[in-house]
């Protein structure tokens, strides 16, 4: 293994590598499974170089643990608003999850849907080409359109494009205080036309799934809201009309026990430990019950207003014949020997495919990043 | 400001140009008499002026993927043009470049209230999203100040922003897809109604690319409902470090206001002797705004009040009515066309850390007498992005030039403070050659490598957002 202190020593590495790199932060999200090379981890540059709660703005090097930076955020009473899952727990990984790992995979949790992905509260990278060349783009304030954006182009990347050394946040204050309302009973249909309502309404709703099958057994759709406790309190009791029409709606306002539910929800804790292939399919949320319905084999889990599907399938099983021509797209998150045949990654129609490629053999030309990763 | 000087062998064959654009577009989309060209010639940019070869206003997808075609097989430089309200000459046009108007696509083609997404034509006006939407109690949140007029695809293309983007976001965070023509005339679909991309974030990529990559015909854009309420309150203050504290105090809280607008001395003396706003006459003022139910805005406007009075302001006059909210924005929003009563202005817009607003502010104010120049700041300061308005006389001679070598110290001074050229304006030919003070030329080429893989010709907008000296050979290629 290949663990450089420095941005610098990252890119003697790359730039001095004969073969394949497989880039790496905390190991805990193992989409690099399946490439072969030594590895580069990312581990060692690790720290925060400049958090200014006032100006709601954070950067640290990209081996930082999450750890340090939540708590670091947290002593502030500030987060990342995105709401990063932690992967251990779904995959029975071990280590330290890092930020740059959160940035390369622009892993987004439930609070996507009001406060965007990872890449939305991305504001600055440093990264080292595929050549070693040290780049920057962006940087530490939160309105930035001079050149081209490449701090979005590199979230999501999955280091095929470069290593990242440094990745610069806007962050959010913590919320005062958080709630929940539920609906026991709906059919997936209905959860949709629920959360659809509870996301059209003006109470700025953070979070909105549906367990198909809930803790006790039964059908269970959550909306969540956050802010200032009064605030909620509105927003709770104003939600709880709006969703009448599905059915009694349930108030909880313990707050150990509404964050233990929607943190088992970002893990994805139901599907851990299980046998099983899990996909992550991200589909227009009125059309997720029928792409759920085309996969009887699956249990699923809705997310995002019914618009993200975690499913747990049979091993092997391709879950993106259930998209049937619709938008959206599928990854396999987890994928057991028998799936070693699927793409982890949604095959992207021939027009695009071919900027993507024309991408990567510009920013990593002798193809030495992740090889084999991302198509 | 240079541009390139036009090639030669297109303007040899502008006939042959105009019949085969002519040839693939419906009568009347065509506009090749110089007088009629004439009003293409510049965009908000006014400064510099050019009449294009030709304009082209094409009504669908399919018509701006065959004019295209027809230009990449003749070689001729395109230059795409939203409603032509670029700060930053983000339009343009060269002697030999044909515009493509984007006036005559400003379909809404699909409302999905339940999916909170609608789908439009890339020329139709920012506005007029939301007003699609408006009845059902849905808005589209970005913003800019010239929103009556400008167009989806130049939102897109210079990534806008506006005042209320400190809650809500920016353009790219809340553009879900695009269809977008690419030079050679092929057609590719990102993103769409559902979230994030399956590979690469192109559609990241080509927001804010300043129509260098390809020509956006339609998007899908996210809407909400409104809120059900919002409230500005109005500080002032009588030095700049107070109202930059007070800014940080205020987010630090953990109060998320909707806008938080600054601005300065000379932009308040210059709203007032225009607008009769009733500000008060101090170094700095606030405008904060808050959203939410009649309680919500009150919990937080009182939390705002609470920390603005630590800092001694010498106003604070919270709205208790729509015509009270409608007076503290009215100066806000005449800023521009007040600072235009006193001449002829230039319209900045870099970007600093809160943290340094003293500092880059104090600093303007000692270029101000260095230059001769007036200059006013209005900003918002919730996300550092500045706007100082340097007042200058077009028809004195040098006096333009001495403005743009006074506009580019503001912009090195706020690439040295650890901000950017441009918030939310774009690069286009005003920034373009200051790119230098941001970049590494290294940083520059891997941008310039993008654009060759959507455009590897550079036929699209050519001469803008990279100096001119760094794009050379690629443009002459």
């Amino acid at each position: 293994m290949i663990e450089p202190r420095s941005e610098v020593e990252v890119a003697e590495a790359v730039a001095s590598a004969k073969g394949p790199l497989v880039i790496q932060g905390g190991g805990t999200r193992s989409f690099s499974d399946g490439v072969a090379g030594d590895v580069l981890s990312v581990a060692g540059l690790s720290g925060l170089t400049l958090y200014e709660p006032g100006a709601l703005t954070l950067v640290a090097r990209a081996g930082t643990t999450m750890a340090e930076v939540e708590e670091t955020l947290a002593a502030e009473g500030q987060r990342l608003p995105f709401e990063p899952m932690d992967h251990r727990r779904l995959l029975g990984t071990e280590g330290e999850p890092t930020i740059g790992g959160v940035v390369a995979a622009n892993v987004s949790g439930p609070r996507r849907i009001q406060a965007g992905a990872c890449r939305d509260s991305l504001i600055g990278v440093r990264f080292v080409d595929g050549r070693g060349t040290i780049l920057r783009n962006g940087g530490r304030v939160m309105k930035n359109v001079t050149g081209y954006d490449l701090v979005k182009l590199m979230a999501g990347s999955h280091g095929t494009l470069g290593v990242l050394t440094e990745v610069a946040f806007k962050v959010l204050p913590v919320a005062e205080s958080v709630g929940m309302v539920s609906v026991e009973g709906l059919p997936a249909t209905q959860a949709v036309a629920a959360m659809s309502r509870a996301l059209g309404s003006p109470y700025e709703v953070t979070g909105a799934a549906h367990l198909p099958s809930g803790p006790d057994g039964e059908p269970l759709t959550m909306v969540r809201v956050e802010g200032f406790a009064a605030s909620v309190t509105h927003r709770l009791e104003r939600l709880t009309s709006v969703l009448a029409e599905f059915g009694p709606v349930e108030t909880d306002r313990d707050p150990e026990r509404v964050s233990a539910a929607w943190k088992d929800l970002r893990d994805v804790a139901t599907f851990a430990g299980r046998a099983g292939d899990v996909w992550r399919i991200s589909v227009k949320p009125t059309e997720g019950p029928a792409v759920a319905d085309a996969l009887p084999e699956a249990e699923v889990v809705f997310d995002w207003g019914g618009g993200l599907i975690w499913a747990l399938l049979p091993e092997g099983t391709d879950a993106r014949a259930a998209l049937n021509g619709r938008d959206g797209h599928a990854t396999l998150v987890r994928a057991s020997s028998h799936a070693k045949g699927l793409p982890v990654f949604h095959p992207e129609p021939p027009a695009v495919a071919a900027l993507s490629s024309g991408l990567r053999a510009k920013f990593d030309p002798r193809g030495v990043l992740n090889p084999g990763l991302m198509g | 400001m240079d541009m390139p000087a036009p090639d030669r062998a297109v303007l040899s064959k502008r006939d042959v140009v105009i019949r085969r654009l002519q040839a693939v577009l419906p009568r009347g989309a065509v506009i090749h008499d110089p007088f009629e060209t004439r009003a293409y010639e510049c965009d908000a940019l006014t400064a510099y002026r050019c009449p294009p070869l030709a304009v082209v206003l094409p009504a669908s997808t399919d018509e701006v993927a065959a004019l295209l075609k027809v230009c990449h097989e003749e070689r001729v430089p395109v230059v795409p043009r939203g409603a032509g309200t670029s700060l930053a000459g983000g339009a343009l046009p060269t002697a030999d470049s044909v515009i493509v108007g984007l006036a005559r696509m400003n379909e809404v083609l699909e409302v999905d209230y339940a999916n909170r997404y609608v789908r439009v034509q890339a020329g139709r006006t920012n506005l007029s999203v939301t007003e699609a939407v408006e009845a059902e109690g849905f808005f589209f949140a970005p913003d800019p100040s010239s929103q009556l007029a400008c167009a989806i695809g130049g939102n897109i293309a210079m990534n806008s922003g506006g005042a209320h983007c400190l809650k809500y976001g920016v353009t790219m965070n809340n553009l879900m897809g695009v269809t977008m023509v690419l030079m050679d005339g092929s057609v590719v679909e990102i993103g769409g109604p559902h979230l994030d991309a399956a590979g690469y974030d192109l559609l990241g990529l080509v927001c804010g690319s300043e129509g260098q990559l390809g020509i956006v015909t339609e998007a899908t854009l996210r809407i909400l409902h409104k809120p059900e309420g919002a409230r500005p309150v109005l500080m002032g203050f009588n030095s700049s470090e107070v109202a930059g504290q007070c800014v940080s105090d205020i987010v630090r809280a953990g109060v998320l206001p909707v806008a938080i607008e600054f601005m300065d001395r000379p932009c308040i003396h210059a709203t007032e002797a225009f607008a009769h706003a009733g500000y008060p006459d101090c170094e700095a003022l606030l405008i904060v705004e808050v959203e939410g139910s009649e309680a919500e805005i009150d919990e937080q406007l009182g939390l705002i009040c609470q920390i603005a009075r630590r800092h001694d302001p010498v106003e604070l006059r919270e709205s208790a009515s729509a015509e009270e909210s409608a007076r503290i924005w009215l100066g806000r929003k005449s800023a521009f066309g007040a600072m235009g009563q006193m001449g002829d202005y230039m319209c900045l817009d870099g970007t600093i850390p809160v943290s340094a607003l003293p500092m880059v502010l104090r600093r303007i104010g000692e270029m101000s007498r260095k230059f001769g120049l007036q200059v006013g700041n209005v900003f918002h300061a919730g996300d550092g992005n500045m706007h100082p308005l340097i007042i200058y006389d077009a028809n004195k001679p040098g006096d333009l030039e001495l403005c743009e070598q006074f506009g580019a110290e503001i912009l090195k001074l706020c690439v040295e403070a650890g901000g950017c050229l441009t918030g939310e304006h774009g690069v286009g030919i005003e920034k373009r050659d200051l790119m230098v003070h941001q970049f590494s030329p290294a940083d520059l080429e891997i941008q310039m490598a993008v654009k060759d893989v959507f455009d590897p010709d550079w036929l699209l907008n050519p001469a803008k957002v990279f100096p001119l000296e760094a794009s050379r050979k690629r443009r002459a290629a």
